[in-house]
C-alpha cells in the first residue's frame, strides 16, 4: 500500500507538470490572440483616418466630441486598469474575499464606461449623426463600438470569473485564467489610449 | 418571422439551377442514407465528429477539402464549358448563373478547399514530427474544425436556398455593395468568411504554440523537419494576416445591414480602402496556402530520394524571409488603382524581390534530387511536375510584377493564367504529394500508385491544356470573367481550355478509382512498420500507422536534425522502454459540432434577416462558451497497462511485416534494425 | 495541489502604482492642452502622439509586466514580429490611401 503511494507520487508530480505547462501554452496563445485582436484595431484606427475627413457635409468631431466626457471616460478605465491590478495582487496573496471586492470595484468602473460611452453614441445618432450618415461616422462608430463592445465581454468575464473564484476558489485554473483577463482588460485599455489620442482629441483641436 | 425568406428562394427558376441544388441535396441525403444503412451514426459521432484526436481532426479536415475540392472543380469545368460555346451567344448559362459559378469557384477553392486541405495536413503530420502527443490546444483544434465546416455549409446550402455571390471571390464594392447586389448572395459570402476566418485564426494561434512549446526534449529550432518550419511560418501568418480580412468582410457587411458608408460611392465611402485591406490579407493568403506545400516539398525530396534535404538552413531562412515580404507587396494586386510611380514601384520592387528566396528554395529541391536514389511514387512525380510549372508561373509573377506590363495585363486571362499556374502545382500539387506520402501515416496502408501515376499525367496535361491557352488570350486582350465573346479567333483557344478541364476531370476520376481501390485492397498495401518509405527521417515514421492516440509512449529524445534516421542508424529507433507510464489525453468533445452548428445558423440568419434567431443563436453560443469555461478537468487516463499492450500490439506486427517478402527486406540496414525488436 | 502561481507573477505593488501615477501624467497632458489650446495646433499634435507612444509603453511595461529579463522569449518575439506588422500594415495603407486621395484632388 505504501509502495503504491510512493510510486505514485512522482507520477502525480509530472502530471501536475504537464498542467502548469499547459496553463503557460494557454498564456502564450492568448498572447498571440490579443495580438491578432490588436492588428483588427490596427486596421480600424487606418480606416478611421483614412475617413477622417469623408464627412459628406454631416457634422464632424468637432461638433460631436466632448472633452469632459472623454476625460472621464479615459479614467473610468484608468482607475479599472488599477484596481484589476489590486485583484491579482489580492489573488497572489490568496485572499479570496478581496479578489471579489476589486473584481466588483472594476467592473463597476468598466460598466460605468460602457454607459457613458453607450450614452454618447445614442445622444450622436439622436441628433442626426448616427453610423449612417457619412464615411467619417460609420468608421467612428465602428471603431469606437468595436472597443466599447470588447469592455463589454470584459464585463461579462469579470463576472464569470468572480462567480467561478466565489465557487472554486483561488486554484491554478482560476489564476491562470484571472491572469489572461488581466492581459485583456489591460490591452483594452491599451487601445482606449489609441482611441483618445487618434480619434477624440485630434477631433477637438 | 422569417426575415428576407420565401419561398421564392427555392431554385425553380432555371434548371442549371435546380440541377445543382438536386446534386446537392441528393449527395447529402446519399450519404446520410448509407451511414444510417451501415448503422454507423453512433460511430461517427463518438468516434470521429466529437473527437479531439488531432489525427482524426485533420483527416476529417481532409475530407472536406477533398468534396469541396470536387464542387470547386464542378464550377471550373461549368465555366469552361460556357465560355467554349458562349461565341455571339449566351451558352447555356445565363450571365448571373455564370457570374455566381466563377464566384463560388475562387471562394470554395481558397477558402473551403485549399485552407482545410493545409490545415489537415499540418494537424496530422505536425505534432508527430515534433514529438508532440497532440496540439497545444485540441478542443480549439475541434471548434477550427467546425467553423471551417460551418462556413462551407452555408456556401453549400447558398446552391439551395437563394444564390450565392455574383461579385467574384473578391467582392469588390460598390458592386458587392446593397445598391448593386441587393441579393443576399454577397451576404452568404461575407458570412462564410467571417465564420471559417474565425477557425483559421484559432488554427494559427493553435499551431504556434504547438510547434513553439511543445517540441520533445532536444528539438531546437534548427532541428525541425521542414514541414513543421513552413507550417509554423504558415500559422504565424495566419494569426497576422487573417484580422485584415475579418475587418474587410466586417465594414463590407455593416455596409450592406446597416447602411453605413465604408465602400458605398456615395456620404464618404471610400471602396479603394476595401481593396486595400482585403489584399493585406490576401497576399499573405497565398504564402500561407504555398509555404506549408514548400515544406511537403522538402520532405518528400528527401524522403523519397534517401537523401538528407540540400540545403535545410537556407530552406529556413528563405521560408522566413517570404514570410516577412509577404506581407509588403499586397498593392501589387491593385496597381492600376491609380497610385502614383513612387508607391507602384516600391512594390513592384518588393514583389521581384520575393522570387529571390523561392528560387533558393527550387535550386535547393533539386540538389536533393541530385544523386539521390529516387523511388519513383507519385509524390515525387507531383514534385518534379510541380518545379517545372511553378518555375513558369513564377515568371509570369514577376513580369506582372512590373507595374508597367501589369497596366496591360490587368484583369485579363492571362493574370487567370499566372495565378493558376501558381497555385495548381504550388498549392495543389504540394497537398496531393503531401497527401501520397502521409495518407499511410494517417490510414495504416499506402494509396494505390498505378492509379496515382494516371491521376498525376491527367492533372499535369490537363493543367497546360488548360491555361497555356490563357495566356495567349491574354494577349489577345481577352478579359476574365467574360460569359460571352464575340471574338471568333479566341474560341479555338477556349475550346483547348475546356479540353484540359476535360483531361483534369479524367485525373479526378482517377483519383476517386485511387481511393476505391486503395480501400479496397487495404491489406495487401498495409504499413505494418509505421515507416513506409522505408528512409523516413523525421519523427512521424517512428510511430505505428496509424498512430495511436497518444501518438508516442514515451517522447521521443532529439540529438539532432532527421532525428528519426539517426536512430535508425544508430540502432536506437525500435527501444522499446523499460517501464510505461499512464497517458492523459482530452476526452471528446460535443462543443465543437455545437459551435459550428450555431454557428452556421447564425450565419444563415443574418443572411437572410431572421434577427430573433441571429439573437438566438448568438446567445447559444455565448452560453455554450461560458459552460465550457467550467469545465476544469477535460482529460481522460490511458492506463500504463494499456499502453503496454497497445505497444507490444505494435511490436508484434512489425516482426510480421519483416518475415514477409517486401521492401523491408530489401534494405539490409533497415532488416538489421528490426531485430531488436523480434528479439524481445 | 499544484503550486498557485502557475503564471509569472505580474507586477508589484509598486509598479503597479508607479504605471498608474505615470500613465495619469500622460493623460492629463494631452488632454489639458487641448483644453487650454496653449500650443499651436501642429505642436499639440505632436504632443499627443508622443504621450500616446509614452502611455502605450508605460502599459506595457507596468500593468502587462513586459520586460527584457522575465517575460519569456517567444512572447517578445511574438509582440516584436506584430508591432513590425502593424507598421506595414498602417503604415502603408496610409501611404497607399493618402497618396490615392491627393491624386484625385489634383
Amino acid at each position: 500500500m505504501s509502495g503504491d503511494m510512493s510510486e505514485a507520487a512522482p507520477a502525480m508530480d509530472a502530471r501536475a507538470r504537464e498542467e502548469a505547462e499547459n496553463l503557460r501554452q494557454r498564456e502564450f496563445g492568448f498572447w498571440l490572440y490579443l495580438l491578432s485582436d490588436a492588428i483588427i484595431f490596427a486596421l480600424l484606427f487606418m480606416t478611421y483616418v483614412v475617413m477622417v475627413d469623408s464627412t459628406a457635409g454631416a457634422l464632424t468631431g468637432r461638433h460631436l466630441f466632448s472633452l469632459s466626457n472623454t476625460f472621464l471616460e479615459t479614467m473610468l478605465l484608468l482607475f479599472s486598469s488599477i484596481t484589476f491590478g489590486f485583484a491579482w495582487l489580492s489573488a497572489r496573496a490568496d485572499r479570496r474575499s478581496h479578489v471579489l471586492g476589486w473584481l466588483l470595484v472594476t467592473f463597476v468602473l468598466g460598466a460605468g464606461f460602457v454607459f457613458l460611452e453607450v450614452n454618447e453614441l445614442i445622444g450622436m445618432a439622436a441628433a442626426g449623426a448616427g453610423p449612417g450618415e457619412s464615411g467619417f461616422l460609420s468608421a467612428f462608430f465602428t471603431l469606437v463600438g468595436t472597443h466599447g463592445l470588447h469592455v463589454s465581454f470584459g464585463l461579462l468575464f469579470i463576472a464569470i470569473m468572480s462567480l467561478q473564484i466565489a465557487l472554486r476558489g483561488l486554484n491554478p485554473y482560476a489564476m491562470s485564467r484571472l491572469y489572461r483577463l488581466g492581459l485583456f482588460w489591460h490591452f483594452l485599455d491599451i487601445v482606449w489610449i489609441g482611441i483618445f489620442s487618434v480619434v477624440y482629441l485630434p477631433g477637438l483641436l | 418571422m422569417l426575415g428576407k425568406l420565401t419561398i421564392d428562394a427555392l431554385p425553380f427558376y432555371s434548371w442549371v439551377a435546380m440541377g445543382g441544388a438536386g446534386v446537392t441535396v441528393g449527395g447529402a441525403l446519399l450519404v446520410m442514407a448509407v451511414i444510417t444503412y451501415f448503422g454507423k451514426w453512433r460511430y461517427l459521432w463518438t468516434e470521429w465528429l466529437t473527437s479531439l484526436d488531432h489525427k482524426r481532426i485533420g483527416i476529417m479536415y481532409i475530407v472536406l477539402a477533398l468534396v469541396m475540392l470536387v464542387r470547386g472543380f464542378v464550377d471550373a469545368i461549368m465555366m469552361r464549358a460556357q465560355q467554349a460555346v458562349a461565341l455571339n451567344s449566351e451558352g447555356y448559362l445565363p450571365p448571373d448563373h455564370f457570374d455566381q459559378i466563377f464566384s463560388s469557384h475562387g471562394t470554395i477553392m481558397i477558402f473551403f478547399m485549399a485552407m482545410p486541405f493545409m490545415t489537415g495536413l499540418l494537424n496530422i503530420a505536425v505534432p508527430l514530427q515534433i514529438g508532440a502527443r497532440d496540439v497545444a490546444f485540441p478542443f480549439l483544434n475541434s471548434v477550427s474544425l467546425w467553423m471551417t465546416a460551418g462556413g462551407a455549409a452555408l456556401v453549400m446550402i447558398s446552391l439551395v436556398i437563394g444564390k450565392f455571390s455574383t461579385a467574384g471571390w473578391t467582392g469588390y464594392p460598390p458592386y458587392s455593395g446593397i445598391e448593386y447586389s441587393p441579393d443576399v448572395g454577397v451576404d452568404y459570402w461575407i458570412c462564410a468568411l467571417l465564420i471559417s476566418g474565425v477557425g483559421s485564426t484559432l488554427a494559427g494561434i493553435n499551431f504556434v504554440v504547438t510547434i513553439i512549446k511543445r517540441r520533445a526534449p532536444g528539438m531546437t529550432l534548427m532541428r525541425m523537419p521542414l514541414f513543421t518550419w513552413t507550417a509554423l511560418i504558415s500559422s504565424l501568418l495566419m494569426v497576422f494576416a487573417f484580422p485584415a480580412l475579418t475587418v474587410a468582410c466586417a465594414l463590407l457587411g455593416l455596409d450592406r445591414f446597416f447602411g453605413m458608408h465604408f465602400f458605398t460611392n456615395e456620404d464618404g465611402g471610400n471602396l479603394m480602402n476595401y481593396i486595400n485591406l482585403f489584399w493585406i490579407w490576401g497576399h499573405p493568403e497565398v504564402y500561407i496556402l504555398i509555404l506549408p506545400a514548400f515544406g511537403i516539398f522538402s520532405e518528400v525530396v528527401s524522403t523519397l530520394s534517401a537523401k538528407r534535404l540540400y540545403g535545410y538552413r537556407s530552406l529556413v531562412y528563405a521560408t522566413i524571409a517570404i514570410g516577412l515580404l509577404s506581407f509588403c507587396v499586397w498593392l501589387h494586386h491593385f496597381f492600376t488603382m491609380g497610385s502614383s510611380a513612387n508607391v507602384n514601384a516600391v512594390f513592384g520592387i518588393a514583389t521581384m524581390v520575393i522570387a529571390v528566396p523561392t528560387g533558393v528554395k527550387i535550386f535547393d529541391w533539386l540538389l536533393t534530387l541530385f544523386r539521390g536514389r529516387i523511388r519513383f511514387h507519385p509524390s515525387i512525380y507531383w514534385t518534379i511536375g510541380f518545379i517545372v510549372t511553378f518555375v513558369i508561373g513564377g515568371m509570369s509573377g514577376v513580369l506582372l510584377a512590373m507595374p508597367p506590363v501589369d497596366y496591360l495585363f490587368h484583369n485579363s486571362t492571362f493574370l487567370v493564367a499566372h495565378f493558376h499556374n501558381a497555385i495548381i502545382p504550388g498549392v495543389l500539387f504540394g497537398y496531393l504529394a503531401g497527401f501520397g506520402l502521409w495518407f499511410p501515416k494517417a490510414m495504416g496502408f499506402k494509396l494505390n500508385e498505378r492509379w496515382g501515376f494516371r491521376a498525376f499525367w491527367c492533372w499535369l496535361i490537363g493543367f497546360y491544356l488548360a491555361f497555356m491557352p490563357l495566356y495567349v488570350l491574354g494577349f489577345h486582350g481577352m478579359a476574365r470573367r467574360m460569359e460571352t465573346y464575340n471574338v471568333a479567333e479566341w474560341q479555338p483557344y477556349l475550346v483547348v481550355a475546356a479540353l484540359g478541364a476535360v483531361v483534369i476531370l479524367c485525373g479526378v476520376v482517377c483519383q476517386v478509382i485511387q481511393m476505391t481501390l486503395s480501400i479496397r485492397h487495404w491489406r495487401e498495401e498495409r504499413d505494418l512498420t509505421g515507416d513506409p518509405w522505408v528512409h523516413g527521417r523525421s519523427l512521424e515514421w517512428m510511430t505505428s500507422s496509424p498512430p495511436p492516440p497518444y501518438n508516442f509512449a514515451v517522447i521521443p529524445t532529439v540529438k539532432s536534425r532527421d532525428a528519426f534516421h539517426e536512430m535508425k542508424r544508430h540502432g536506437t529507433a525500435y527501444r522499446r522502454p523499460a517501464r510505461y507510464e499512464d497517458i492523459y489525453m482530452p476526452k471528446n468533445s460535443a462543443v465543437g459540432p455545437l459551435l459550428g452548428g450555431l454557428a452556421f445558423l447564425l450565419g444563415f440568419a443574418a443572411v437572410w434577416h431572421i434577427w430573433w434567431l441571429v439573437a438566438v443563436s448568438a446567445l447559444a453560443i455565448l452560453a455554450t462558451v461560458v459552460i465550457r469555461c467550467f469545465d476544469d478537468d477535460p482529460d481522460y487516463c490511458i492506463t500504463a497497462a494499456e499502453v503496454e499492450a497497445i505497444e507490444n500490439r505494435r511490436f508484434e506486427a512489425m516482426a510480421l511485416a519483416d518475415t514477409e517478402p517486401e521492401e523491408a527486406a530489401r534494405h539490409p540496414a533497415f532488416a538489421a534494425q528490426m531485430l531488436p525488436a523480434r528479439a524481445t | 495541489m499544484m503550486e498557485a502561481k502557475t503564471s509569472h507573477d505580474g507586477p508589484s505593488l509598486g509598479r503597479y502604482l508607479t504605471g498608474f501615477v505615470l500613465a495619469a501624467v500622460l493623460t492629463v497632458i494631452p488632454f489639458g492642452l487641448v483644453a487650454t489650446g496653449t500650443l499651436s495646433r501642429d505642436t499639440t499634435l505632436i504632443v499627443i502622439a508622443i504621450a500616446a507612444l509614452l502611455q502605450v509603453l508605460v502599459h506595457l511595461r507596468y500593468f502587462l509586466d513586459l520586460n527584457l529579463s522575465t517575460t519569456p522569449r517567444e512572447n517578445i518575439l511574438a509582440i516584436a514580429f506584430a508591432a513590425v506588422l502593424i507598421f506595414i500594415m498602417v503604415g502603408g495603407s496610409l501611404w497607399i490611401m493618402l497618396d490615392l486621395n491627393d491624386r484625385m484632388a489634383i
